[in-house]
């Protein structure tokens, strides 16, 4: 393959892509972009047919790499470095500095007498965060960038082995990929000599086993090497021993997926969006009470009003917005205040949250903190590796505690156990998981203590989702007698005249929700302390934890 | 050479992990699933000390020490970082030390003394495994079981045979084989390097159950009588009773590995049935004496001397030889021998019978 090969290729292909009518491609869960977005990574998702490197040619494909070839590694390395790329994976560590690194621990040992890679880059795309599916959207709609982006990284930090590790959930995104790589291979995209520039590289893609502990890198690396992920006490960086003993640079897919466009485009290109430490744009998936959900991709720097009332077209049935989870399960539960905070690493951190991968849950005030805190506890408990006695057993006392709040069970002393367990858990635990596991309870915590102190005190949940800790009341100044709440009721027990404030006969009441959902005029309230019928349905449901 | 301070202290050392510069230097760094045999692993967050600079606290056992590096081990930051993963370990830990046999021996037990953890301020779930007794020699208590994965490091690392390792995630994370089968149906072969290395009471010897805690035994180091490689251990003797083996990790020949038999066989010891004395044909006893001799307890054979045993023997080669030549007489040693004895066997056969026909029973 040379450039003018190349090119011949894209002039084809393009007037093909063009002739062609793309609507007809499957209709994939990425909407169209929306006002606001900028689409990077997902440029050529729902564009083109992933199947086909021609279409992906046709839009400048590869020819990153023919430029990157044409650099030498360090230049590379200073291109990416320039624009200020960022891992996307969640950790935001500067993905030129990971290469740079790989690239010096290659240099400072004698090449493998066996024959065997020098190095390997690894691409992470074990996305695991409930939710959050960019990855697996760019790798089915778009794999060739991924693997383009893969090669420039293995040129420039020195490796000639690269794995693709793609979670076993994701069987389109693991066909697209088979089908992307034989057909670089045999346009000499992969394999030896590439572009004529004396570089070998090749991909192999390795399936994950449904760990959400193997997106850590470490953890990733023991899982190809074909044992049980768990994540290793670092030093040593993968970067100086990895692999098989061997650097290893290990990058998440969207950052991947960002190099082609950053060679191409040039780091000032990208480096003009985003804020002063974190450039370019971000996918997020955005999820919970609000209109629009799904994929986006906006500069960085956003706020996270613009996302959810611009973008996202505002809470769900006017309700009112209480908080947005960030950075998924490791990450943390952002209230009010924060709606205006420029969406980036640094300020996201300093709020207590985390970028992660960019899952965004917009809760409202009917969503219970607490229970919140508990989801994701129980999340994180079950895919705690077992290592470290901070994490395996920390979350499951964690979980206890608020599983015990959330049914009327906690105590003051749980709350000063609850306390305790965060704070020594972030400091003692082995791993990214163990450490941030803490996150939500932490930040809601610190935002919605009244909440908390309510479900132990009063044995009330404000939100009206613990069962058993609750009821619900007609306010008779602002019933309307409307009676849609009577018709709603699957028990039977509201009482009224039409045009005259409704009751509801509370011994009978099985709080089941629906009169509150139906009603117009915000007339039901929920109030402490739970019906005959509900305190004994919450008792039954009762399950042990296990 | 890096210079570094610990606790203030000035250290030149030439590299290591920090626990084992700072154990040069005679500074203890509590630790739970480190051990000296095994690769380090980081696992139990015992041994974590402050480097300055860096945010979290870091485990001494795989930190590399570099340069200028400023480190803690014992800041009050530290200690309740420790006692709260102590009290975390004892949380789902049965409190039964009165009936443990590794009472006493137990580096657990040691670590909660040392941080004074009486009790722990979690209530919850503990594990209730039942003890799993469906193998022979070894015992697997797993309620018992703090997840160190020492013994999984032993099985690959010492013993090369893997045959196991954790199964489930987060709180039911499990040492087992595979499918959590019996370790029978595994590869398992009970070389027991898992026992010896657990810090608990979670892998035990069956046979030595209840025969007595570390201290009411008397521990004498002795060479394994199976088989010529000459491994050492330690005896437990009680009451002039052996009633355990465990391993001897300074041993320069086996550094503390056995094989099953040397680990669990050691009840022929004290059977009835063991010879203490040399038997004789009661009629060759008869033939070569003219008494009738000390009867044994086996019919035909009366109990002998070793002088009028080899005598017999030597006085028996000789006459075969004098009677069909030297290769009427062949010699097979044995692998219980060590090197030098069968050295001087092959010596008899060759120098003093006069024949080539030697042979050993490992070739069988
Ligand atoms: S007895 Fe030996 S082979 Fe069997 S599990 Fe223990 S260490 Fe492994
Ligand atoms: S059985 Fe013993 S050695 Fe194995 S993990 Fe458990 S405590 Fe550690
Ligand atoms: S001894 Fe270092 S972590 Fe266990």
């Amino acid at each position: 393959m040379t450039r003018e090969e190349l090119e011949r290729i894209r002039a084809e292909a393009k007037q093909a892509l063009e002739a062609r009518d793309m609507t007809t491609l499957p209709e994939g869960e990425l909407k169209p972009p929306r006002p606001g977005e900028v689409r990077v990574v997902l440029r050529n998702c729902g564009q083109i047919d992933p199947t086909r490197i021609e279409d992906y040619i046709a839009r400048d494909g590869y020819f990153a790499l023919a430029k990157a070839l044409g650099m030498s590694p360090e230049q590379v390395i200073d291109e990416v470095k320039r624009s200020g790329l960022r891992g996307r994976g969640g950790a935001g560590f500067p993905a030129a500095q990971k290469w740079l690194f790989a690239r010096q621990a290659v240099a400072a040992r004698p090449a493998p007498a066996d024959g065997s890679p020098p190095a390997y880059l690894i691409c992470n795309g074990d996305e695991g965060d409930p939710g959050a599916f960019m990855d697996r959207a760019v790798l089915e709609g778009d794999p060739h960038s991924v693997l383009e982006g893969m090669t420039i990284a293995a040129y420039a930090m020195g490796a000639t082995q690269g794995y693709l590790y793609v979670r076993a959930e994701y069987p389109v995104a693991v066909d697209h990929l088979q089908k992307a790589i034989p057909q670089a291979r045999k346009l000499g995209l992969l394999g030896k000599d590439i572009f004529g520039a004396g570089f070998d590289f090749d991909v192999d893609i390795r399936i994950g086993a449904g760990a959400f502990v193997c997106g850590e890198e470490t953890a990733l690396i023991d899982s190809i090497e074909g044992r049980r992920g768990e994540p290793r006490p670092r030093p040593p960086f993968p970067a100086v021993s990895g692999l098989w003993g061997k650097p290893t640079s290990v990058n998440n897919v969207e950052t991947l997926a960002n190099v082609p466009q950053i060679i191409l485009k040039g780091a000032e290109w990208f480096a003009a969006m985003g804020t002063e430490k974190s450039k370019g744009t971000k996918t997020f998936a955005i999820a919970g009470k609000v209109k629009n959900t799904g994929l986006i991709e906006v500069p960085m720097g956003i706020t996270m009003r613009e996302i959810i009332y611009d973008i996202g077209g505002g809470i769900l049935d006017k309700k009112k917005f209480k908080a947005a989870q960030t950075g998924g399960p490791l990450g943390g539960c952002l209230p009010e205040q924060y709606l205006d905070t420029p969406i980036d690493f640094e300020s996201l951190a300093a709020a207590g949250s985390l970028m992660g991968s960019g899952g965004l849950i917009v809760l409202d005030e009917n969503d219970c903190m607490v229970d919140v805190a508990r989801f994701f506890m129980d999340f994180t408990q079950d895919e705690s590796c077992g290592k470290c006695p901070p994490c395996s057993l920390g979350t499951k006392r964690l979980l206890e505690i608020l599983t015990r709040m959330t049914r009327a069970e906690g105590t003051p002393e749980d709350l000063l156990t609850l306390e305790y367990l965060t704070q020594n858990i972030a400091t003692t635990a082995l791993c990214a998981l163990g450490q941030g596991s803490v996150n939500p309870v932490v930040t809601t915590l610190r935002h919605f203590r009244d909440e908390y102190e309510a479900h132990i005190r009063d044995k009330f949940c404000p939100a009206g989702v613990c069962k058993g800790m609750f009821h619900y009341e007609i306010l008779a100044e602002c019933c309307t007698g409307c009676g849609v709440c009577r018709k709603k009721c699957p028990e039977g027990v509201i009482r009224g005249e039409k045009k005259a404030p409704h009751e509801i006969d509370q011994p009978n009441c099985i709080v089941c929700g629906d009169c509150y959902k139906a009603c117009k005029f915000a007339a039901i309230a929920i109030r402490p302390g739970p019906t005959e019928k509900s305190r004994r349905a919450a008792h039954k449901t009762e399950t042990p934890q296990g | 050479m890096a210079q570094l301070t610990i606790n203030g202290k000035k250290i030149q050392t030439p590299g290591g992990t920090i626990l084992a510069v700072a154990r040069e230097h005679g500074i203890r760094i509590p630790t739970l699933c480190h051990h000296p045999a095994l690769g380090p692993k980081g696992a139990c967050r015992l041994c974590l000390v402050e480097v300055k600079g860096s945010r979290v606290l870091q485990p001494a056992c795989t930190f590399p020490v570099s340069e200028g590096m400023e480190v803690q081990t014992d800041t009050p930051k530290i200690r309740t970082a420790r006692k709260f993963v102590l009290e975390l370990l004892l949380s789902d830990h049965p409190q039964d030390c009165m009936t443990c046999e590794m009472c006493g021996a137990c580096e657990l037990q040691d670590l909660m003394y040392e941080y004074g953890v009486k009790e722990t301020p979690f209530r919850g779930e503990r594990h209730a495994y039942p003890a799993d007794d469906r193998d022979p020699f070894i015992l697997r208590d797993m309620e018992k079981c703090i997840r160190c994965r020492r013994c999984i490091r032993a099985c690959d690392e010492l013993q090369s045979v893997n045959a196991i390792s954790m199964i489930n995630r987060g709180f039911r994370a499990k040492v087992a084989t595979s499918f959590d089968t019996p370790l029978q149906e595994s590869n398992c072969v009970f070389c027991g390097q898992c026992i010896s290395v657990c810090p608990t009471g979670a892998l035990t010897e069956i046979d030595s159950r209840g025969a007595g805690r570390t201290w009411q035994t008397q521990k004498v180091t002795t060479t394994c009588p199976y088989c010529g490689v000459g491994c050492n251990f330690d005896l437990h003797v009680r009451d002039g009773k052996v009633v355990k083996v465990t391993s001897r990790w300074d041993s320069p020949v086996n550094r503390g590995v056995l094989c099953v038999k040397g680990r669990f066989g050691w009840q022929f010891l004290h059977s009835p049935d063991r010879l203490t004395v040399p038997l004789m044909k009661a009629e060759l006893w008869k033939k070569r004496t003219g008494t009738d001799g000390t009867p044994s307890p086996y019919a035909g054979f009366v109990e002998a001397d070793w002088e009028a045993a080899l005598d017999a023997v030597s006085d028996g080669l000789a006459a075969a030889k004098a009677q069909a030549g030297p290769d009427a007489v062949a010699v097979l040693a044995s692998a219980k021998c060590t090197n030098e004895e069968n050295y001087l066997i092959q010596k008899l056969a060759r120098r003093e019978i006069g024949t080539n026909n030697v042979d050993h029973c490992a070739r069988l």
